[in-house]
């Protein structure tokens, strides 16, 4: 904490907070009601909040900083998903060696592609990069998985492992599956509040059973969550010191004037490929981690859909900023996972208290934008944040925050909130 | 031997020949002026020496070392720092960031990986950079984007980045265009006091004659690309030809 201010250090306790009760908060809705579909505390969907969390972190501090727009930034969280994969291969199922080596790989990966693709600027420098990502994508999709030669990524298939590998260093107690010194990450304990008794398994507990009568929530306490959750906590505090170093200060003059850089003596290559390299370590550990969640890598985790993902989360959020990507993250995620599940069958029940013709209706005006259309109604709601909130969702929470503070202190506060705006942080 | 040596620059832009054959000599500590019309050649000629532009033939030597081939932040790193002619800043950071800037690059050379360590602990350089501030009267509005100041604000920002780091050369592109009377006298003043205390050696393209001939020990007159005359600013005042390159076309 040593140097930041008292904001940093809210800012990272509030996110510490939210992400150590997440599956209490991602799960308001009882289990049994008709809102439970919009419940996202289940440990997958946690799982996929933080490690995308950690991806647009890491991207955000190449574009969010320097405003250099990598469109390839998915191939090292590829090349982070293989190299855990090979880990367990060879090693074993601990998730240590696989999360340190995918940082290490993606992080030499990057330091070739950034090297090369940062002699440009602009477009030029996103095509470089998006050409890199999709020359990866083809040879870990065909040349590399070749078993006729040499076989690093098993192809259409994917990497995973099989009872014939090696595992080296696996114990015979060891568990079967990816686990942290025996911890697996598969490991969940649930805690039902409310409800009827029912048989508990393993670490499971119910708490004041029938205190709601039928109603009960259910929280899935998730051993791989929590692991990446706590990565997650520190790869957010590195990224605010970084926010707040000379360094960072750095790389935003590379954004603002690259030409007043140079002719103040400082040579900005190295900046930007320092903030290229670290990006794309970020990157690799989010790879390694979904491999540690799931031990399996395939080669579309490279494809340019993926790569431009992480770009619309770190935008939706606000880029630049330090939170953004993560609100970002989480919101395409909860989109994709939670708008793709409802079906006309759940909008039937929604609207079942209409008359027929009036339920129909509606059935059929939402039908596009739910379920497999999700990508609609996201493509929509990114527009009219681009549009409206140039900022991101930061922006959003910013303009409601002053909102609420002008009502509060019509009086006063008005010129302190002017003058807030024209005098931005030292 | 002066500090800056200029020797046969050439530099053409196609069919345009922007400097013909130019030589310069700068004395260390002395404020050397070069003036002429519109389209003369002098910023091509500053481009020339940070390495912005580099000539088609002809030498540049700062301080005994050529600085052709150079980058513009190793050239830097020799202690040239120029203020440009439209105020080259950083628009998105505050003012103090801004003069911060130049401070890091004056202790830490080209590149440092500090990225652990905040702006925040920096004293020294935060102290040396209010100072600064204060020097040019803009402490009060350290937070401010620097995009949002006055072009006149800009200017001095502009010239409080490039004074921080103690130049041992300092280009000045018509540093007092677009700014109020007032704000160019006490530019003037700021510039003597600079030079009285630190050595540092000027060189400065200028249209405002009032400047010119208060601050320059020296003046050059460029026209069409080639130096006409150079002298001391007494004899540069009644000079025939001096007074052709300015109003030539008048009294044809
Ligand atoms: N990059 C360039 N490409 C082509 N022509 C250029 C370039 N830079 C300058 N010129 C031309 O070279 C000539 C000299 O320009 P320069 O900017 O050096 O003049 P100047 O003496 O600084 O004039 P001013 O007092 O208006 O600033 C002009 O005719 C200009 O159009
Ligand atoms: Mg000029």
């Amino acid at each position: 904490m040593r140097g930041l201010e008292r904001r940093d250090v809210m800012l990272l306790v509030i996110v510490a907070v939210m992400t150590l009760f997440a599956p209490i908060i991602l799960n308001p809705f009882p289990a049994n009601s008709a809102m439970a579909q919009f419940n996202a505390g289940y440990p997958d969907l946690m799982q996929r909040f933080v490690i995308f969390g950690i991806f647009a972190i890491g991207f955000n501090i190449l574009f969010g900083l320097t405003g250099y727009l990598s469109f390839g930034h998915a191939a090292f969280l590829g090349v982070g998903s293989y190299s855990a994969v090979w880990m367990f291969k060879l090693l074993g199922f601990n998730i240590i060696p696989a999360i340190l080596l995918s940082v290490v790989v993606a992080g030499l990966f990057s330091v070739v592609i950034g090297y090369i693709s940062l002699r440009r600027s602009g477009i030029y420098f996103s095509i470089l990069t998006l050409a890199f990502a999709q020359m990866s994508f083809a040879l870990a999709y065909s040349v590399l998985g070749n078993p006729a030669l040499i076989n690093l990524t098993n192809g259409e298939t994917g990497l995973q492992v099989y009872p014939s590998d090696p595992q080296v260093l696996h114990g015979a107690s060891a568990p079967n599956v990816t686990n942290l010194f025996g911890l697996e990450m598969r490991q969940t304990c649930e805690v039902k509040l409310g409800g009827t008794a029912s048989g508990l398994s393993g670490c499971d507990t119910h708490m004041l059973p029938g205190a709601f009568g039928e109603t009960f929530w259910a929280f899935d306490f998730n051993a791989g969550y929590y692991v990446c959750a706590v990565l997650m906590l520190i790869v957010f505090y590195l990224s605010i010191r970084i926010f707040r170093s000379p360094f960072g200060m750095m790389l935003r003059a590379v954004k603002s004037n690259q030409q007043r850089l140079n002719y103040t003596g400082l040579n900005p290559r190295p900046y930007t490929l320092a903030a290229f390299v670290i990006s794309g370590m970020y990157a690799g550990l989010a790879g390694g981690l979904m491999a540690s969640m799931d031990p399996l890598a395939g080669a579309e985790r490279m494809q340019w859909t993926a790569s431009g993902e992480v770009v619309l989360m770190t935008i939706l959020g606000g880029a630049g900023t330090l939170i953004g990507p993560v609100l970002g993250a989480g919101f395409i995620k909860y989109f994709e996972n939670i708008f793709s599940k409802i079906n006309d069958g759940v909008l039937h029940s929604w609207f079942a208290f209409m008359p027929e013709g009036l339920e129909n209706l509606f059935v059929t005006l939402l039908h596009p934008f739910v379920g497999k259309g999700w990508h609609l109604t996201l493509g929509i709601l990114f527009m009219l944040v681009v549009i409206f909130l140039p900022g991101g969702l930061v922006e959003g929470g910013q303009r409601i925050g002053r909102f609420a503070f002008r009502r509060r202190n019509r009086k006063g506060g008005e010129a302190e909130a002017e003058a807030a705006r024209k005098q931005p942080a030292e | 031997m002066g500090i800056l040596e200029v020797k046969g620059v050439n530099k053409r832009f196609g069919g345009l020949q922007a400097l013909g054959d130019v030589n310069l000599s700068v004395q260390e500590n002395s404020v050397h002026a070069i003036i002429g019309p519109n389209g003369a050649g002098k910023s091509t000629l500053l481009n020339c020496l940070v390495g912005k532009l580099i000539p088609d033939s002809g030498s540049v030597m700062f301080d005994g070392q050529s600085v052709l081939g150079r980058k513009p932040h190793e050239i830097n790193q020799m202690g040239i720092s120029r203020v440009f002619q439209t105020p080259e800043i950083f628009a998105d950071l505050s003012v103090l960031e801004n003069v911060l800037i130049p401070c890091f690059a004056r202790r830490d050379g080209a590149f440092r990986m500090h990225a652990y360590e905040t702006v925040a602990n920096e004293r020294e350089l935060r102290d040396m950079a209010l100072h600064m501030l204060e020097d040019v009267n803009m402490h009060d509005k350290r937070r401010m984007l620097a995009g949002s100041l006055s072009r006149g604000d800009k200017r001095r920002l502009e010239m409080a980045m490039c004074l921080v780091q103690s130049p041992r050369l300092l280009l000045l592109d018509e540093p007092t265009a677009g700014m109020a009377r007032a704000d160019t006298n006490n530019t003037i003043d700021l510039l003597k006091e600079i030079h009285a205390k630190h050595d540092i050696t000027m060189c400065i393209i200028e249209h405002d004659m009032n400047v010119v001939f208060s601050l320059a020990q020296r003046i050059t007159v460029l026209a069409q690309g080639t130096p006409l005359v150079e002298d001391v600013p007494d004899r540069i005042k009644g000079h025939p030809k001096v007074r052709e390159a300015y109003l030539g076309e008048a009294q044809v």
